[in-house]
């Protein structure tokens, strides 16, 4: 037997997992089962007496918070810019998952990195990315972090240790592993935490990544964003063995594997910091799967995100399983929040993401003769092997 | 007497030099550590350098090579060996969008200085699954690379700077070249200490007058089999011009031999369609049209899957013969 | 702050969108995020969140109603404010969005009606075919129309030479010219001469020329014949050298007596008259049930005109000598060429002559002039290399005839007895005369 960490996993996924539900399109990631098994306030204080959150400033708590709130925004946000026609293309949006990206990322150091798929906007603030280059590039600006040449999807900031940002749905976990490896090669006490939906457990490189971590012990942390849905295929239409969960992948490589509820930023921070412990002293990856919920489409093109899943279940978890309101409501409950602080921190957040919004209005096009630039490093570099032979072979 | 080493000899020196010079190269692959090289090309090297500069790994192109490309965005420098150019196709997601497009799609920001190498071949008599020449297909793609050397000092010259490259380079050699020796001077005799080949140029390995045979990895070999009987039994003097490096392109060699002899054949093992000959016969067409005297001719591996039968499978790559042929049809 | 909700994107591909139905009524508090309507797209009718906060005030779009992407659909009010003095109409559409329609009817109203403007769009269909572009003469194609083939590099030396590069022999593959072609001309190949050119075109630009009668009769009859008759052709060979020899001496002991000078084709006439005797099968014609054997050989000579080709008759040849064939032909010719021939002078041949051995033509096959059966095709004299009776190689004299044979009428041994014997008499030329 592998290496299962909490042994109240079991009990509390089960129930949510095993579902008996026999049409294909009903949902079988019921949190509201384990909501009702076991009281939010029993669980939070669980969570929230573990060494990494007990630390935590009243300060540190209500920055938690605020980075959720400006994701919330950000991707409302960009939204609204989609919908009134001045945003294309796909965009994928984080509404509902806030505390995946922010309570995992908030435990790294800098020599940690991170990593994710096509849904990058939360990661990418969460590491400190502005929201101006973030919006001014999903409107395909001169001024966006990636020039306006990757889009939504295709976020980067290596000065903040942040790689991407990549569409290929799995892509980005053989990546993954190698940002690890590179940490080890190089013997720093580091790791990387690499991010994929649900759907993306099926893909082959990830089976192939998690093989050469396990097998090399690479100190790379998988997590499984499990929202329930890969694009409009629930989890029980797509992924064989629902009974264990999709982390229990893990035990084919004897690798360590839990289970995290993503509504709960304390729960989540508690779980990863045992993986980057692991990472960071064993040198070992682990395989994590946190629970939570895309409020919105697959991506805002996805017309169907209400037909694959039910109003009222979509409704239950914006209401019993948002991440934003769940900490809001225990701030409140600790004393340390107000309605009023929390309207200000959203009124903030709201105009802070205007301003990034009027910023990417007013930003320029990239120019034509961009087109050329940033493919080759040498090339872009002027060196003795940019200038020798053709690179480029248009016209 | 001047150093004679085979191709295979000429990439290992090149690998040890680089495993030398910088502290971040790591050669990973099937079977390129303990059991030292399916094709023998890393003998002795874990040996020398040990496990953590010598890796062997499971097989899983896909998963290794992608991971390459990771570390390569933190300064790694990998040298990874494909048993065959053929499973690249495993790993084509990886070496296709992650390799090639991560630079651009982060405005510049990410590099990816990887080396993928291994024989991409046919006339091994194994079957068309593992004879494949994809040269043409990842040099479609900009973002990448792709380096052909026919001969043991090419071979050498330019593994050495491909690794030194900081830009993802795929380096195709031949498994039929490997045991052919070629003259390779050691380090002590060469001016600079050391033998580094630039990507993007091309080498003229054959004076002539009268046509251009153009070619690329073992077709240039063939090439100069012809371009002697050309000489030999028609009085034609051809010139042979080696590319050595596809993409980056020399066109300027190309053109210039062209101009010179008014005639040219593009020779290549790969497949035709779309084929490296196929962008070379268009760039000439378009550049030298005016120093034309007769169409640029292609000739390549049959357009079909690689047969296992060995005398049919022979008859499917180009032959000398054949490259007369042709060449006395324009000429 | 009044704020304004548009009619959302929410298809990639979704230009308008139709109200299906309001979620929110005029004085419902709604906030952002919350759902305020149901939108069909043309894809599948979705709900509509709102980005605003505060209460409907007026509701612009009516149930059923379509609008197109960013239209206004109704005014959100802060708790508390004023309505603005123009709240019952809608504010027009974002500026960009209204150029956008604005530049769309516009051409819709200047537009003539639906039902013409393809016709006029599309290019009007012409009853004369285009006239031909004029043929570029010189660089490009041959005096004989050909088009030029020279590879890209011959066609670049010859202007910067100055070559005219239609003129110039092509010996590439195809009769490509290339490189080597003008290298000759420069090296001066040929001595210095314009061998290696093509004579320079004397054509003028295309034109069309109308049918003449005649041109009109030669088309239809021989195309007829052609493509009727089941031709097949025969030649042979004819040492003329005796024949040269007598024809030298009866023109020397006529032209001394004041008579006529007779000419090779005189003696061919004769000849023939008397092989067709020998074998009379190929005087006949092809009749539908049946196969009409002439009596009389009406001899039909082929002379060239300006106009075109006729072929007067020497009637009852059989019953004339050389002298009167030769007398009687060239009084003939000499009318056709004047247009004074009368329509019953070319009629009734049984038999035709076409001699192009004034041309040098060496060997050629006449198409049969109807409703005659065979007709000979008669090359120049040649002098070659022969094989002699001692098997030597000498000097020789040779004349090819080619025979164009109806074979419904004339099969193969038939036609090779009759220029066997046309061979005979030839070679014997005393059997012509006597």
């Amino acid at each position: 037997m592998g290496i299962k960490l909490s042994e109240n996993c079991d009990s509390k996924f089960q129930s949510a997992y095993i579902t008996l539900l026999s049409a294909p399109f009903q949902h079988r990631f019921i949190f509201s089962h384990r909501m009702a098994a076991k009281t939010k306030t029993s669980a939070q204080t669980d969570h929230k007496e573990a060494a990494i959150n007990a630390s935590l400033s009243k300060e540190d708590k209500l920055d938690l918070l605020r980075e959720m709130v400006r994701i919330r925004k950000f991707e409302q946000t960009s939204l609204k810019h989609y919908l009134n026609g001045s945003i294309g293309g796909f965009l994928h949006l984080y509404i509902g998952q806030e505390s995946v990206a922010v309570g995992s990322i908030s435990l790294l150091g800098d020599d940690d990195h991170v990593i994710t798929a096509y849904r990058d906007h939360g990661h990418a603030l969460a590491v400190g990315m502005g929201m101006d280059e973030c919006m001014a590039e999903v409107f395909g600006k001169a001024t966006g972090c990636s020039k306006g040449k990757g889009g939504s999807m295709h976020y980067f900031a290596p000065d903040k240790n942040y790689w991407g940002g990549h569409g290929i749905v799995g892509g980005q976990t053989p990546l993954g592993a190698g940002l690890a490896y590179a940490v080890k090669y190089q013997g720093k006490k580091g790791c990387c935490l690499c991010y994929l939906g649900d759907g993306a457990i099926n893909q082959g490189a990830f089976h192939e990544a998690l093989n050469l971590a396990a097998l090399w012990d690479l100190p790379v942390i998988y997590i499984i964003e499990n929202n329930g849905y890969s694009m409009g295929t629930s989890q029980a239409r797509s992924s064989a063995f629902p009974e264990e969960g999709l982390a229990a992948r893990a035990e084919g490589y004897n690798m360590a594997w839990d289970k995290i509820d993503g509504v709960s930023i304390y729960e989540i921070r508690a779980g990863v910091q045992k993986a980057v412990e692991r990472a960071h002293n064993e040198s070992k990856p682990t395989l994590l799967e946190i629970a939570t919920y895309r409020h919105k489409g697959h991506s805002v093109a996805d017309a169907n995100a209400e037909k694959y899943r039910t109003k009222e279940e979509i409704k239950t978890y914006m209401d019993k399983h948002d991440p934003i309101q769940f900490m809001k409501d225990d701030l409140i409950a600790e004393g340390i929040l107000t309605e009023e602080d929390f309207k200000a921190m959203n009124q903030e957040a709201q105009k802070e993401a205007n301003d990034a919004a009027d910023f990417a209005i007013k930003s320029p096009f990239p120019e034509e003769s961009e087109i050329f630039d940033d493919i080759y490093w040498e090339v872009d570099n002027n060196t003795e092997a940019g200038r020798t032979g053709r690179h480029f072979f248009h016209g | 007497m001047p150093r004679q080493i085979t191709y295979r000899e000429a990439l290992r020196e090149g690998l040890d030099e680089e495993l030398a010079h910088d502290d971040n190269v790591v050669i990973i692959g099937e079977e390129v550590a303990e059991y030292n090289g399916a094709y023998k090309v890393t003998e002795g090297l874990w040996e020398k350098w040990g496990d953590k500069r010598l890796v062997d790994a499971p097989i899983s192109e896909a998963g290794f090579i992608g991971m390459g490309i990771g570390a390569s965005m933190l300064g790694i420098r990998p040298v990874m060996e494909l048993m065959f150019y053929s499973f690249a196709y495993v790993a084509f997601d990886q070496m296709m969008n992650n390799a090639a497009t991560c630079r651009y799609m982060s405005g510049g920001l990410v590099n990816c200085p990887i080396v993928v190498r291994g024989p991409a071949n046919g006339g091994t008599n194994v079957g068309a699954t593992h004879s494949h020449t994809p040269e043409n297909i990842f040099a479609n793609m900009p973002g990448l690379k792709v380096v052909s050397p026919s001969d043991a000092y090419d071979a050498k010259g330019l593994i050495k700077s491909a690794i030194r490259d900081n830009d993802p380079v795929y380096f195709m050699e031949s498994t039929v070249l490997y045991g052919q020796t070629a003259e390779v001077p050691s380090n002590d005799e060469l001016e600079d200490g050391e033998l580094l080949v630039p990507i993007g140029r091309a080498k003229v390995k054959r004076e002539g007058t009268d046509i251009s045979l153009i070619a690329h990895g073992r077709a240039v070999i063939t090439s100069l089999e012809a371009a002697e009987i050309l000489a030999e039994k028609h009085n034609i003097n051809a010139e042979v011009v080696d590319l050595r490096s596809i993409r980056p392109l020399d066109e300027q060699t190309i053109m210039e031999s062209v101009r010179k002899t008014h005639r040219a054949i593009y020779i290549e093992e790969n497949k035709p369609f779309c084929g490296v000959g196929a962008q070379i016969s268009s760039m000439i067409m378009e550049q030298a049209f005016d120093d034309l005297d007769a169409p640029v001719l292609r000739i390549t591996s049959a357009d079909a899957p690689a047969f296992y039968s060995p005398p049919i499978e022979k008859l499917q790559l180009p032959q000398a013969d054949e490259i007369v042929e042709r060449a006395l049809s324009i000429c | 702050m009044a704020s304004y909700l548009t009619m959302p994107k929410l298809s990639d591909t979704m230009t308008e969108g139709t109200l299906v139905k309001w979620l929110k009524k005029e004085g419902d508090t709604i906030t952002i995020d919350e759902e305020v309507a149901e939108v069909e797209t043309d894809k599948a009718t979705m709900t509509m969140p709102s980005f605003e906060e505060g209460i409907i005030h007026k509701i612009y779009v009516p149930e059923g109603a379509a609008a197109p992407l960013g239209a206004t659909l109704a005014l959100v009010l802060e708790e508390g404010e004023e309505p603005p003095a123009d709240a019952d109409t809608p504010p027009a559409g974002p500026e960009t969005k209204e150029e956008e329609a604005t530049e769309e009817a516009a051409p819709a109203e200047d537009a003539p009606a639906p039902a013409a403007a393809p016709a006029a769009a599309a290019p009007q269909p012409t009853t004369k075919p285009p006239k031909p572009k004029a043929a570029p003469v010189g660089s490009s194609t041959r005096p004989d129309g050909e088009r030029v083939k020279a590879s890209p590099l011959a066609r670049k030396l010859a202007e910067e030479r100055g070559i005219d590069i239609s003129r110039v022999r092509g010996t590439g593959p195809g009769g490509r010219v290339v490189k080597a072609d003008l290298d000759y001309l420069a090296s001066g190949g040929g001595g210095g001469s314009d061998l290696g050119l093509v004579p320079e075109s004397k054509l003028a630009g295309d034109e069309t020329v109308g049918l003449s009668g005649m041109r009109r009769v030669i088309a239809q009859r021989l195309l007829e014949s052609k493509t009727t008759i089941p031709h097949f052709y025969l030649n042979i060979e004819v040492d003329t050298e005796p024949l040269m020899t007598l024809r030298a001496k009866v023109n020397e002991a006529s032209l001394a007596n004041d008579g006529p000078k007779y000419t090779v084709n005189d003696f061919i006439m004769r000849a023939t008259v008397l092989a067709t005797c020998a074998v009379p099968q190929v005087n006949a014609s092809f009749a539908g049930d049946e196969i009409y054997q002439y009596g009389d050989v009406n001899l039909s000579v082929a002379v060239a005109i300006d106009e075109g080709l006729v072929t007067p008759v020497i009637r009852s040849a059989q019953d004339k000598s050389i002298k009167d064939l030769a007398a009687e032909i060239k009084d003939l010719a000499g009318r056709a060429r004047n247009k004074k021939l009368a329509p019953e002078e070319m009629q009734d041949g049984t038999i035709t002559i076409s001699n192009l051995g004034a041309y040098g033509v060496v060997n050629f096959d006449a198409i049969i002039n109807p409703p005659q059966s065979a007709i000979l095709s008669i090359g120049t004299i040649k002098k070659v290399p022969v094989v002699d009776a001692n098997n030597q190689i000498v000097p020789g004299q040779r004349m090819w005839i080619g025979m164009s044979c109806d074979h419904r009428v004339i099969d193969g041994a038939v036609g090779a007895q009759f220029l066997a014997e046309l061979q005979r008499l030839i070679e014997n030329p005393l059997l012509l005369v006597s």
